[in-house]
């Protein structure tokens, strides 16, 4: 995150619904989000974290409601933003290539390029698999080297869509690790997760969403600890059935 | 049966001699099929990539139409390239009818719809699949556009052999524009149809032979590429 750049957050969504082939799949969805916390959006399948997801990102457009970027840089909120999807495309080119294309993308000067490349490989521990093709390499570091490509561009709100959900317990902690570093770097993480584990260890905020709607919203201590709605404390006894 | 072992014999004969003639139009076939697939490609994999990717009223009859041209009857376009470049057409004045000009211009007519339809839908099924990281990052439908036809390189050759093939075997077309003339604009098709006539098999046999080696040989070049490629690059 380059601190020169005025801030794209807040984010707010007011009254916010999305409908595909007559069904409701998010419904009057409204919540802010603030520079800071780490924010885990927590649900069964089919809840509407990916969709809410894309909402927030501007991939899809609400059928009603407003998504709003409201800081001094909004106007710029695009490419101060960045995603991760559950399962990463990569080019058919190789690993340092994927980055230094979505560097060109956000017209990242040539000289400042490499650089930043190395450095987000370096990060992410793929610096061996630079010139890998990226597509062989295994879906951990497939995904990491999705979350580095992310981080290259300096993003300030970084979107993770179940960055783990496919991936083995140690592929997870690395991917883990790895959104540890993106935090560090001073970027608004928001991720959306059905592994309770993960949103103990990562969650700050937790926004518990059921059905298209958002149910619960708390600190991540309070939630685990006294979920208030009993939809939450259902989910969590592994009970809630879609 | 007689005639045709006779003919193979002539025909073997023909291509281990290295035949002038036959050479020439050889030659002059693999020079007029290899540049128009060339102008067709340049024309028909962003074209296709194109429709593909961008979505504008008659959209879908674009792409109708793409489809419905790929099986153009090659006489039929031979002769609106014929009547446009005939003295008194409106291309007239530069004097291409009957030259291996003219049968370039009508192969790469052929063949562009042909490759720019199969490009449609390669990319089209990549986009599917590319979007939402593309967009994300940044890279609307323009900017997608060569990155869309980098990644799907593979099945894009298949595309453009396609056009290669139908060239090569093209005859209508290149009859009608091109007129058969000897050492002028005289290919493997027209001669093989012009032989058969006359009743010279062992000649037209021959020049069948190669036809099919050629296409053979350069499909085959064409994939064992692609696969040594592939497998460096996944």
């Amino acid at each position: 995150m380059n601190a020169n750049d005025p801030a794209i957050l807040p984010l707010a969504l007011r009254g916010v619904s999305y409908e595909a082939q007559g069904a409701r799949l998010i419904d009057d969805l409204s919540f802010e989000l603030t520079a800071g916390p780490r924010t885990v959006l927590l649900g069964p399948n089919g809840a509407g974290k990916s969709l809410t997801l894309r909402l927030c990102h501007g991939l899809i457009a609400p059928s009603a409601g407003t998504v709003t970027w409201q800081g001094p840089g909004a106007g710029q909120a695009m490419r101060r933003q960045a995603m991760v999807f559950q399962r990463p495309v990569m080019l058919r080119r190789s690993a340092a290539a994927n980055l230094s294309y979505a560097l060109s993308l956000r017209d990242v000067p040539m000289s400042e390029r490499r650089a930043r490349v190395a450095q987000a490989l370096d990060v992410a521990g793929l610096s061996p698999l630079a010139n890998r093709p990226a597509r062989v390499l295994s879906g951990g570091e497939q995904q990491r080297l999705a979350i580095a490509r992310a981080w290259a561009l300096r993003p300030q709100v970084l979107f993770l869509d179940e960055p783990t959900a496919n991936l083995d317990p140690a592929s997870t902690r690395a991917v883990e690790e790895l959104i540890g570093e993106v935090v560090r770097s001073g970027a608004k993480i928001v991720m959306t997760t059905h592994d309770l584990g993960q949103a103990r260890r990562l969650g700050d905020e937790i926004l518990f969403m059921h059905r298209g709607r958002l149910i619960e919203r708390a600190s991540g201590q309070r939630f685990f600890t006294a979920p208030q709605s009993p939809e939450a404390a259902a989910f969590m006894a592994g009970s809630l059935l879609w | 049966m007689h005639d045709l072992g006779n003919a193979f014999a002539t025909a073997l004969r023909l291509i281990v001699g290295r035949d002038h003639d036959l050479v020439e139009i050889v030659r002059l076939s693999l020079f007029v099929s290899i540049t128009s697939v060339t102008l067709a490609s340049l024309a028909g994999l962003p074209l296709g990539a194109a429709v593909a990717l961008f979505r504008f009223p008659g959209h879908r009859l674009a792409a109708i139409v793409l489809n419905a041209f790929m099986g153009l009857p090659p006489v039929v376009v031979g002769l609106i390239i014929y009547l446009t470049l005939s003295r008194s057409g409106p291309l007239g004045v530069f004097g291409l009818l009957f030259t291996p000009a003219a049968m370039i211009v009508a192969q790469a007519l052929l063949i562009t719809p042909l490759i720019a339809a199969l490009t449609r839908q390669v990319v089209e099924d990549l986009w599917r699949e590319y979007e939402e990281q593309l967009r994300s990052l940044g890279a609307g439908p323009a900017r997608a556009l060569p990155t869309l036809l980098w990644d799907a390189r593979f099945s894009l050759l298949t595309a453009v052999m396609a056009g290669f093939g139908r060239a090569t075997a093209e005859v209508g077309a290149v009859m009608i524009v091109g007129g058969n003339i000897d050492h002028v604009t005289r290919v493997m098709t027209t001669t093989i149809v012009l032989e058969t006539s006359k009743g010279d098999l062992p000649l037209a046999l021959g020049l069948g032979f190669i036809l099919i080696l050629i296409s053979v040989s350069i499909n085959g070049g064409a994939y064992m590429l692609a696969d040594f490629v592939r497998r460096r690059q996944a």
